[in-house]
């Protein structure tokens, strides 16, 4: 008994420096987030933290802009397209190697998932390398189709996921209740899967939209968002670009939101099956 | 009928769009890319020579390999108490603190850099906080070398490390440490011989992914480093971009490409490449 209590008591002052490391530990990895929302309200000519004085002058700098409105609408409209091109590929081929039986699964699986692995400046400079020799550089298309290699492997992974934690004799009973093929898809499997399908389209939306590398070789004169923000950035660091990186901060937590939401939702559905 | 009853099975047909799409924007390209490195201007060896003979781009090759270590490191030594910690709270303290993990995780590279750019630049937070608190009467020069490019680089990859160092510790039989203590271990000696042991898988493949994606980092890098930091993927842009030697940046890539897939197959022979 005592040696147990003196255990615990000497542990204490030990758990305490624990707790103050793994605070210290937090507060680096959100500063940098959480930063810059204050200073992108500054009403400073220049970047000043703490802000002694707040005004909404970046925000309306941002708004009031025609190069960045227009590049965030090419941001919307490569990511959008990304996103549906992306799920589209990608959900068929989660089917196939889910329910799929054929050689060569595992392998189409690994390089399905390689843009993950291989460094984004050979897959840049190579995009830019073909697509500059078919005159498509500049062209939204060249744009998505290079996003969509990048976004598969996320669809792909999501998609498989819910896939693999479906119980398939839900559609057999539904195919031995004499609906077709068709139907059993719509009714019975697509209402079952869909958090997964979103979840990777959300994953696929982010990945376009958010991309840089990419779109510095690929967007010709029409910079997407984040390519204009890479300009500004090397440029000089214009304090519009805290309004800019506050706005994607906050969209991407409201995406980040939603994807929970749709994990738990199927994490329900995984655990009803 | 005719008809079988049974589920779909999918087949090939279903791969052919993706594989297609992969084939023709993506690894047609980079082989066609990768091929230059022996094929620019016409059959030569002259861009592999040349990568091996000028001791600027080993040099280049062995600072991205020490900043990848360095980082890989340290996002251990970050990443492993906070993975701890999520396994020890409640879970409703845990949902919070997964929120200041995955928050930076989810927040685009570029927003980060830039962060990092405001917080620690000559007029930037750090500066004028230690300029007002008297600790500091010029700026330091904390901004362009390779310190802010290891910082920004560690910050961007602590989540991950925390993410697969999680996976595989709530795994672990919480029984097993406490087993420990009731045969008299005290709680140093049951975390050091039963709980380290066990968690070490997580941290092998937390380090591996952590250092692979580092190898090829080019955002931070190019953003917050100096001309003493000067990671391989950054070459390789300038010498497309700049200075238009398609050959020679070729061979760089292929020593990148090299360099991921061989530390990806020591990866993928210990851990399913779906964690990812």
């Amino acid at each position: 008994m005592m040696g147990s209590a003196t255990g615990r008591h000497r542990f204490l002052p030990g758990k305490w420096v624990f707790y103050f490391l793994c605070a210290s530990i937090f507060t680096f990895l959100v500063l940098p987030v959480f930063v810059i929302i204050p200073i992108s309200f500054s009403a400073a000519k220049f970047l000043q933290f703490p802000p002694r004085s707040f005004s909404l002058q970046w925000y309306a700098d941002y708004f009031g802009s025609r190069n960045w409105i227009y590049a965030t609408i090419k941001s919307f409209q490569v990511g959008i397209l990304t996103m549906i091109v992306a799920t589209v590929l990608g959900t068929l081929a989660s089917f196939a190697i889910v329910r799929g039986d054929f050689r060569g699964k595992r392998l189409v699986y690994g390089l399905l998932l390689s843009p993950l692995i291989i460094p984004v400046i050979i897959t840049s400079v190579a995009a830019y390398y073909f697509f500059a020799r078919l005159h498509l550089v500049g062209t939204v298309w060249a744009l998505v189709l290079a996003h969509t290699a990048l976004a598969i492997p996320f669809v792909v992974v999501n998609v498989t996921a819910t896939l693999q934690g479906f119980d398939i004799t839900l559609e057999r009973a539904a195919l031995s209740l004499g609906a077709n093929r068709l139907v059993t898809f719509i009714k019975v499997t697509f209402p079952l899967i869909w958090p997964g399908i979103v979840s990777g389209s959300l994953f696929a939306f982010i990945t376009s939209f958010d991309e840089v590398v990419v779109a510095m070789f690929l967007c010709g004169s029409k910079p997407t968002l984040p390519k204009q923000m890479w300009d500004g950035i090397r440029i000089a660091i214009n304090p519009t670009i805290s309004a800019v990186a506050s706005l994607l901060i906050a969209f991407s937590v409201l995406l980040l939101l939603s994807l929970h939401f749709l994990t738990r939702r199927t994490e329900r559905i995984r655990g009803a099956g | 009928m005719g008809t079988s009853r049974e589920p779909t099975q999918y087949g090939w047909a279903f791969l052919l769009p993706s594989v297609i799409l992969l084939g023709l924007v993506f690894f047609y390209p980079i082989v066609v890319f990768l091929s230059k490195t022996f094929l620019d201007p016409g059959p030569t060896l002259k861009n592999v020579i040349d990568l091996f003979r000028t001791d600027v781009y080993l040099k280049v090759l062995w600072i991205t390999f020490r900043i990848s270590f360095t980082v890989t490191v340290v996002c251990v030594l970050l990443g492993y108490p906070i993975a701890y910690l999520l396994c020890e709270v409640s879970e409703g303290t845990r949902n919070l603190l997964m929120i200041m993990v995955i928050i930076p995780f989810w927040t685009s590279l570029l927003v980060r850099t830039y962060a990092w750019m405001v917080l620690l630049g000559r007029r930037g937070v750090f500066n004028s906080i230690l300029m007002s608190l008297g600790i500091l009467h010029s700026p330091a020069r904390l901004l362009h070398n390779s310190f802010a490019v290891n910082v920004g680089m560690i910050q961007m990859m602590t989540p991950f490390m925390v993410l697969a160092m999680y996976s595989v510790m709530k795994g672990i039989d919480r029984g097993l440490p406490r087993a420990a203590e009731s045969l008299g271990a005290n709680k140093f000696q049951a975390f050091i011989r039963v709980f380290l042991p066990l968690s070490l898988p997580g941290v092998g493949a937390g380090s591996l992914l952590v250092f692979i994606y580092s190898l090829g980092f080019f955002i931070t890098p190019a953003l917050l480093g100096g001309r003493k930091s000067i990671m391989i993927s950054m070459v390789i842009e300038q010498q497309v971009s700049t200075l238009l030697r398609w050959g020679f940046a070729s061979a760089l890539a292929l020593l990148l490409l090299a360099a991921t897939l061989v530390f990806f197959l020591i990866y993928s022979r210990f851990f399913k490449i779906e964690q990812l």
